[in-house]
């Protein structure tokens, strides 16, 4: 196709309309580049209309999500691994069942003996703030974003846990009237205190972006993970409720540590939004508006 | 369909098609994003630039740079990208596009696939580096598979381009 030079002949009014054009390019880039500065420096500032925007957006991935639900199987096949036949499905159920089952003893487990320690530190949490779907999340980006089906109409506010019967799924970005945005637990940018079960290890699961969890140990010099171990959430830092399951270690190399969610969020249905733990820790987050009611009874 | 139409309403859905099947398969290809897919990892390409470009490359006349800039605004809004993020990214390629149109003068279509290839991959690189600055701390190998699949995507891209394209331009 030829085009030589973008010019539109000889008439002087196309001329300054295709030269128009280009300043409007540029200068939308520039704004573009404007709001990416002021996004990265006050992501806060953009909450009403992307919550908004998320609000729109947010039906169609859910009316869509219970008939497609196998589509995302296969997407996860392409990225993960290739999962067993449908005729392992009753046994893979009964088997993840048992394997909650185990997870939860072990951390009660755990619990107890802590408790045992030091008595009536301990401090459990039961109050769910709603029951939503993860309809839908990010797939061309290296961000892992996850979009669930409760906003801020439904009491859901920036910094919640997010979380599934198997374990913990991420923790709530921004939020929409029917709709917020969830930041998972594999994201770059995430990162969850956890702790082993086996000894109670503290450690730190940072998101990697392709599906898995880095391990990073506070000791030095020594890796205490082992292929199979179980981590739990600790607690510190008050936003995550402790020994909600976190992942389960894949895989060991040097220093660091690989680990797998256990709540694979391709495969549930229902996600449980939690409180934050201990709500002063979200007083940061929350800085910009006004602070909410204590949820529950002032602690 | 006959060739020639019968009324003037027929005229006007006619005009209608024609002026608006590039910025409505783009704008399709954008709310893909909202297929109720949870991924694991960033497999698929941003199938919304993908068309975007390959629009661009076999059809330069039809749209003026700011374009890229109002198409970006709404797959910012609808991906949950950080906003401004495709804004600058497509304007950006747009106005390069336009630049290599200016040296080159002629394209062929080995020429337009590299071109696409190339686009694709630095707007993954961009983008990738954008959510670092976000403070999302990823190597960049887990956007190799995306990439692999966005090379191989154009010609696929284009078939489709082409054959819409032929159907927006049929009497």
């Amino acid at each position: 196709m030829a085009l030589g030079k973008r010019r539109p002949g000889f008439s002087r009014r196309a001329q300054y309309g295709l030269f128009a054009g280009y300043v409007i390019a540029v200068g939308g880039a520039l704004f573009g580049l404007l709001l990416l500065a002021i996004y990265f420096i006050d992501p806060r500032g953009f909450q009403a209309i992307r919550g908004a925007a998320l609000d729109i957006t947010a039906p169609v991935s859910s009316a869509g999500r219970a008939v497609t639900g196998f589509i995302g199987g296969i997407g996860d096949g392409v990225s993960n691994y290739v999962r067993a036949g449908s005729q392992n499905a009753r046994l893979q159920r009964e088997l993840a069942e048992a394997r909650r089952e185990l997870l939860r003893r072990q951390a009660i487990d755990y619990e107890n003996r802590r408790l045992l320690a030091m008595l009536g530190l301990a401090r459990e949490i039961g109050d769910e703030v709603t029951v939503a779907r993860i309809v839908g999340s990010t797939f061309d980006s290296p961000r892992r974003l996850g979009t669930l089906s409760a906003g801020s109409s439904s009491g859901v506010q920036v910094g919640q846990p997010v979380r599934s019967p198997d374990g913990l799924i991420g923790r709530v970005l921004e939020t929409g009237r029917w709709a917020s945005r969830v930041l998972l637990i594999t994201d770059g940018a995430s990162n969850v205190p956890v702790r082993l079960v086996r000894d109670g290890t503290p450690a730190l699961a940072v998101g990697r972006g392709d599906g898995t969890i880095e391990l990073r140990t506070l000791e030095v010099g020594q890796n205490p993970f082992r292929r199979g171990d179980i981590l739990v959430t600790s607690g510190v830092g008050g936003l995550f409720p402790p020994n909600i399951p976190v992942a389960r270690v894949s895989g060991v190399e040097g220093d660091t540590a690989i680990a797998r969610p256990v709540a694979d969020p391709a495969r549930l249905d229902f996600a449980i939004v939690q409180r934050i733990y201990q709500p002063a820790a979200g007083a940061g987050l929350d800085a910009a508006s006004p602070p909410a009611p204590p949820p529950g009874a002032p602690r | 369909m006959s060739r020639i139409a019968g009324s003037e309403t027929e005229v006007a859905i006619r005009d209608l098609r024609r002026r608006f099947v590039p910025l409505l398969s783009t704008l399709a290809a954008i709310l893909l994003i909202l297929l109720p897919i949870v991924a694991a990892s960033p497999w698929l390409p941003n199938l919304g630039f993908l068309l975007l470009i390959t629009w661009r490359l076999l059809r330069p006349e039809i749209w003026p740079a700011p374009v890229a800039l109002a198409l970006g605004l709404a797959a910012d809004l609808i991906s949950g990208a950080p906003p401004g993020q495709s804004m600058l990214l497509w304007t950006v390629a747009f106005l390069v596009f336009d630049y290599v149109d200016s040296l080159l003068g002629v394209r062929d279509y080995w020429l337009d696939w590299v071109l696409a290839a190339a686009a694709l991959f630095l707007h993954g690189l961009a983008v990738w580096y954008i959510a670092l600055l976000m403070g999302s701390e990823t190597r960049f190998w887990i956007m190799v598979p995306q990439l692999a699949l966005a090379v191989v995507a154009y010609p696929i891209a284009a078939r489709l381009v082409l054959g819409l394209d032929r159907w927006r331009l049929a009497r």
